[in-house]
């Protein structure tokens, strides 16, 4: 089962239709069962249960996660794939040391691959959607693999098979997802 | 949270509002009349039905002319979300996009310059599950245009209903049409939505089609109890 985190304002807010759900409908296609929770409700037996974790995005606006990041402590434990999409990467980034600031993208942008990586499309650079008004930092050690012309698009742990994508791969990017799902399926 | 409603008069924007107020306040609709027809943004035919919609609805109607010229309908838009800010203490916009990418980006766009929240319910939605709830959750929609092979005059009228949506799943694997109209094959009117108190019936309507090409114009429609 792969787990998603909704990561909104409220459990069940419109952003679930917008943010959940399209990331849903990939794990669908791929033939892979999910479940969703809200962040502030994780339980372990979810935790457990998921062969794979998507914390996903949410509207542009909606930045309140930022103020209970230790709704995340789990990730310091969690043992299998871990995909952040846009709010996702901010929270990865910053449950691991590393920062979010200013900065914003809004529509289809020029990605630059500086890492290649299976989880992105082919090298040299691709387009993606964007909808961000922060920008990550990564912690310290943890590899950058795109970025666009204003902040960094895609990082990875090393040491773990944990990943941030800041631009938004539901749209016309469904195969970041689907790389992801494979790493997931081992 | 009090939203505005982008509306359209067709299938996408009234089942996003259908949405919008299950978890949300829909505070009014908006829409924009563009004078030009090839208008970007905003142009579906019987956009004069809204109006009538929003009655049915019970819902307060912010509309605005717009020329309908790519720059200038942003910011005709920008205009109306401020006059409905004001009047109606709106905090966000919710559309009914489903896949444009251009329509989001500047709506989004628009919605950030403005501080206001902006949801598309519909968006990236899976297209049959979306037409089956459509469908069940007791909204009736008619094609009001067609633009693309093969749909023929016929059309111009036909209620979305199980057989209509099994012709629209063939013509989807034939001709390569999307199957809820995104690429601009046919547009819809909504007559009846869940959260309507009356229902719309058209009394005088004419067919103008060519080519693969047509439009059901509503001369004279009326509300009529449900």
């Amino acid at each position: 089962m792969i787990l998603l985190v909704d990561p909104g304002f409220r459990e069940g807010s419109l952003g679930y239709d917008e943010f959940v759900c399209s990331i849903a409908g990939i794990v669908e296609r791929a033939g892979l069962p999910w479940a969703c929770q809200h962040y502030t409700a994780l339980n372990e037996d979810e935790l457990r249960d998921a062969a794979g974790i998507i914390i996903c995005g949410t509207a542009l606006k909606d930045n309140a996660f930022l103020e209970n990041l230790e709704r995340f402590s789990w990730l310091r434990n969690a043992r299998v794939p871990v995909l952040g999409v846009c709010a996702g990467m901010q929270v990865l980034c910053l449950a691991f040391g590393g920062s979010v600031r200013p900065g914003c993208e809004i529509g289809m942008t020029s990605i630059r691959i500086t890492v290649p990586h299976q989880i992105l499309p082919d090298p040299p650079s691709f387009m993606a959607y964007e909808l961000h008004t922060h920008s990550c930092v990564p912690p310290h050690g943890w590899e950058i693999l795109a970025e666009s012309e204003i902040c960094i698009q895609a990082i990875r742990d090393p040491e773990r098979p944990f990943f941030g994508v800041l631009f938004h791969p539901e749209v016309r990017n469904d195969r970041v997802v689907k790389s992801f799902l494979e790493i997931c399926e081992g | 949270m009090k939203l505005g409603v982008l509306c359209s008069g067709g299938k996408d924007s009234l089942f996003a509002c259908f949405r919008a107020m299950q978890k949300e306040e829909v505070a009014c609709l908006i829409t924009l009349f563009p004078e030009n027809l090839e208008s970007y943004m905003f142009h579906t035919p019987n956009l004069h039905m809204v109006p009538l919609q929003a009655d049915a609805a019970g819902l307060p109607l912010k509309s605005f002319q717009t020329e309908g010229i790519e720059d200038a309908e942003l910011r005709d838009l920008s205009e109306v979300l401020k006059i409905a800010v004001t009047e109606y203490g709106i905090e966000g916009v919710v559309t009914g996009a489903l896949m444009s990418v251009y329509q989001a980006t500047r709506i989004q766009r628009i919605c950030k310059d403005l501080d206001l929240w902006c949801f598309n319910p519909l968006w990236y939605t899976d297209p049959v599950r979306y037409m089956n709830t459509l469908m069940a959750s007791g909204f009736r929609v008619v094609v009001s245009g067609v633009f693309a092979e093969p749909f023929d005059e016929s059309w111009l009228g036909r209620e979305l209903d199980g057989t209509t949506l099994e012709i629209l799943s063939g013509y989807a694997r034939d001709y390569g049409i999307t199957l809820t109209g995104e690429g601009g094959e046919y547009e819809t009117l909504v007559l009846d939505a869940p959260f309507f108190n009356r229902k719309i019936v058209i009394q005088e309507s004419e067919r103008h089609y060519r080519n693969f090409r047509g439009v059901l114009s509503v001369k004279r429609a009326s509300l009529e109890e449900k």
